[in-house]
């Protein structure tokens, strides 16, 4: 391997893995440490699922190929179960633990896993499960749920928590950097009681 | 250093640039360009969102002719819509930096199909320049408005989407803040292309060709390192996918600039047996390649060995480089895609005014026809009110074309404001003199939506931010020669069916402008509303709002419920036979 550490972060179209890829741009540029990352924009973007690639220690292209991540993170629970791929065997993923049920699934009457059936089908990875609805609630706002998810999975990065957590001040809106903070911590601490 | 978005860092640099002058229309993945020099706090120079893409090219073209550094910036269909001013300012050259910024998307990602900007620079005789990086792309802009003043051409510069929506630490340098006022100096010989002017003026862009081959190899774009008897050469953001792969006895040239010096190739490509030539989209390189090949071996897309389509990755250039016998360092697993996880696709907001729209065009025309055009609506694809689309403006064309083939069903045509703006008026406007018989439904949400939220003729605001000329989307029409135009609320769906209604029932060509503002914008404005509920006891299960589509409805034991991702358009609780859905706190 070239030597960068590849983190997929997943979700959906709104829930902020934009900003979370950001974070951790930003953590990278505070560590004076070269990084690669490509997001998806435009019309894959409306409520869709959507993936960002982030590689600490990246010279060269932004894409992670399936198979070769270091860390999966999904904040959405079904979006952990479509992208698992991109891990090597028992690779390492954070997870939300609830999923938004998609529309078309709705409107076409499909069928869709529960909770128990998708965590038994990602059980022979290295999982963490976090309750991010809840915690970032806790936090004092549910929009933080994304830096929950990057709290969490903060404990398997080669990036200082301290570096990670001045990264967040700098790219969240200034008037919610108090939230986000403890967003992060509570994050860090539920992955750290799994 | 900064960590920057492809986009951004080429904003930046065209600030360090000192640019004077700046017009598009947005599309993706080239929107955050402009958007980007329009939120500049401090701006010494002009910037427009212009109401199409030759429109935009040809206001630039003649900033530059008045001796301004101009950028014009474009998705690659865009470049179509341009390509007449493009193929014939070739010829009459420029005098301030003019950079061509036309952002081309393999693997359609956001786009209708997968062309390659490199053909039309072939084809215009125009020097060209792709980026393998972010910070090659941001180097690359500064010296392309140089390089458009030294042979005084348009200067083409194509990222690709990995280029534009990847980010990277970026080493930028310096805002400049010297800018240059237009002077247009009369030279008739140059700017008015007569036969007899364009004559010489083409032989004189033939003329400048030598020397922008030798210039593009002295400027380091295009480089070559011999390491052994086999070599790879790579253009674009596929040279970084095979420099993560590539063995260090293999020979590697890098491509970031067209045309490219056939002696300097020549030498390259005779010092190997074999060698493998790797691009996205068209074959550009290769067929440069195989030009100058006589006893080397080359592999490409022509040997079925590199695709033709989709975009490249190292996994992909590692297998290309296995079926051509080179071998990849790094080799990549198997890994497929779990089956059967259910698909969640791009979808209309919750509380996007295109729903009721179509839901109320699907219930009044059960057997109609839908021609569509480019847009979020598009993803009105997944409400069964899509039929076609093919390219900006070609909704109204198409349902013209339609009809007058003899088809005797109904035809109904969705456009967006921006995009009827953009080229759906003069399809308008022949449907009307040659006597089609259509109705044309404008989704009026009062701005460019899908890429970001541009503001277009019809929000009232220009990119610098200041108040615009209102327009009358209702008196265009009516100056096109269509008698039925009615303005309706489609958050209001009662009056909305009676419209379609109405329309259904007249002849000629009949418009219904749908005008609610964007649902994103609308929340970005502070416009509240409150949102709905299912009242369970009366919620039947029966799952008509669950046809709808919307977002915010969900369903659990057999009944429906609404999120909180509501929004408050209401129009569910119109839907719902049952009367089960109403505004909360009722």
């Amino acid at each position: 391997m070239n030597g960068s550490f590849d983190i997929l972060i997943v979700g959906i179209g709104g829930q902020g893995t934009v900003l979370a890829s950001n974070v951790l741009g930003e953590a990278c540029i505070r560590e004076g440490r070269p990084v690669r990352s490509a997001e998806t924009h435009g019309m894959a973007q409306r409520g869709g699922s959507v993936e960002s690639h982030v590689r600490i220690d990246g010279r060269y292209g932004s894409l992670i190929a399936p198979g070769c991540a270091d860390l999966l993170i999904a904040f959405d629970l079904l979006e952990a179960l479509r992208y698992r791929h991109y891990l090597p065997e028992g690779g390492r993923l954070v997870t939300n633990r609830r999923f938004v049920t998609p529309t078309s699934v709705y409107m076409q009457k499909q069928t869709v896993p529960d909770e128990a059936e998708i965590l038994a089908a990602l059980g022979d990875l290295d999982l963490t499960c976090i309750d991010a609805a809840v915690i970032a609630s806790e936090a004092g706002s549910p929009l933080s749920q994304n830096i929950v998810m990057l709290g969490g999975a903060s404990r398997f990065m080669p990036l200082a928590a301290e570096t990670l957590l001045a990264a967040v001040r700098a790219c969240v809106p200034p008037k919610t950097v108090a939230i986000n903070e403890r967003a992060f911590s509570l994050g860090r601490d539920a992955a750290g009681r799994c | 250093m900064q960590y920057l978005l492809g986009n951004e860092a080429v904003a930046h640099a065209c600030l360090e640039a000192n640019i004077d002058f700046a017009s598009g229309y947005p599309g993706t993945p080239s929107s955050e360009v402009i958007d980007i020099l329009r939120s500049q706090e401090k701006r010494g120079f002009y910037v427009e969102w212009a109401t199409n893409e030759k429109v935009a090219y040809e206001n630039a073209l003649a900033a530059a002719w008045c001796g301004v550094r101009a950028l014009f910036t474009t998705k690659h269909v865009g470049l179509n819509v341009a390509a007449d001013p493009l193929m014939t300012s070739a010829y009459t050259g420029v005098t301030g930096g003019f950079v061509v910024l036309s952002a081309d998307d393999p693997f359609a990602h956001s786009s209708q199909n997968e062309q390659d900007s490199r053909c039309y620079a072939q084809f215009a005789r125009v020097p060209c320049l792709d980026p393998a990086s972010v910070q090659e792309a941001h180097d690359m802009i500064r010296d392309a408005f140089s390089l458009s003043e030294e042979f005084g051409l348009p200067v083409i510069f194509r990222p690709t989407t990995r280029i534009c929506h990847s980010k990277s630490d970026v080493d930028l340098g310096t805002v400049g803040d010297e800018h240059r006022v237009g002077e247009f100096c009369r030279d008739p010989k140059q700017y008015v292309v007569i036969p007899a002017h364009t004559r010489v003026l083409h032989r004189l862009l033939n003329e400048k060709q030598p020397a922008i081959k030798k210039r593009l190899v002295e400027l380091g774009y295009n480089t070559a390192e011999v390491r052994g008897k086999t070599a790879i050469i790579a253009s674009g953001v596929a040279a970084s996918y095979v420099q993560e792969v590539i063995g260090a006895d293999v020979s590697f040239a890098k491509i970031g600039a067209y045309p490219i010096d056939e002696d300097w190739l020549r030498t390259f490509v005779d010092a190997h047996t074999r060698i493998l030539v790797v691009e996205e989209l068209a074959p550009v390189v290769e067929e440069a390649v195989r030009q100058v090949a006589t006893t080397t071996e080359v592999f490409g897309k022509m040997t079925g060995t590199v695709p033709y389509e989709g975009e490249l990755s190292p996994a992909a250039v590692a297998a290309a480089m296995a079926t051509a016998g080179f071998s990849p360092t790094q080799s990549f697993p198997a890994q497929r895609a779990p089956a059967a996880v259910a698909p969640r696709p791009p979808i209309l907001c919750a509380g996007c005014s295109h729903r009721s729209t179509f839901y109320a065009m699907r219930k009044v025309f059960k057997d109609g026809i839908f021609p569509s055009d480019i847009g979020c609506y598009t993803l009105g694809l997944q409400l069964g009110g899509v039929d076609t689309t093919i390219c900006m403006g070609a909704s109204i064309t198409v349902g013209s074309g339609i009809k007058q083939s003899g088809e005797e069903r109904d035809v109904v045509c969705t456009i967006g404001d921006s995009t009827f703006l953009h080229t759906g008026i003069p399809g308008l406007l022949s449907a009307v003199y040659n006597g089609a018989n259509m109705t044309v439904v404008i989704l009026d949400n009062r701005i460019t939506a899908m890429t970001g939220h541009q503001p277009n003729p019809n929000t009232g605001i220009t990119a610098m931010g200041t108040e615009s000329t209102p327009i009358s989307l209702d008196a265009i029409c009516r100056a096109c020669g269509v008698s039925f135009v009615e303005t309706v609320d489609p958050y209001d769906l009662p009056l909305l069916l009676a419209t379609f209604r109405q329309a259904k029932e007249k002849d000629g060509v009949r418009v219904i402008i749908a005008k609610q503002p964007c649902v994103i914008t609308a929340r970005r404005a502070g416009i509240k509303r409150k949102p709905y509920a299912v009242d369970p006891e009366r919620c039947t299960g029966c799952g008509v709002c669950r046809s709808f589509g919307c977002p915010a409805i969900a369903f659990a034991d057999e009944k429906a419920w609404v999120t909180d991702l509501c929004a408050g358009c209401g129009v569910c609780a119109d839907i719902c036979p049952s009367g089960a859905i109403h505004r909360e706190g009722r």
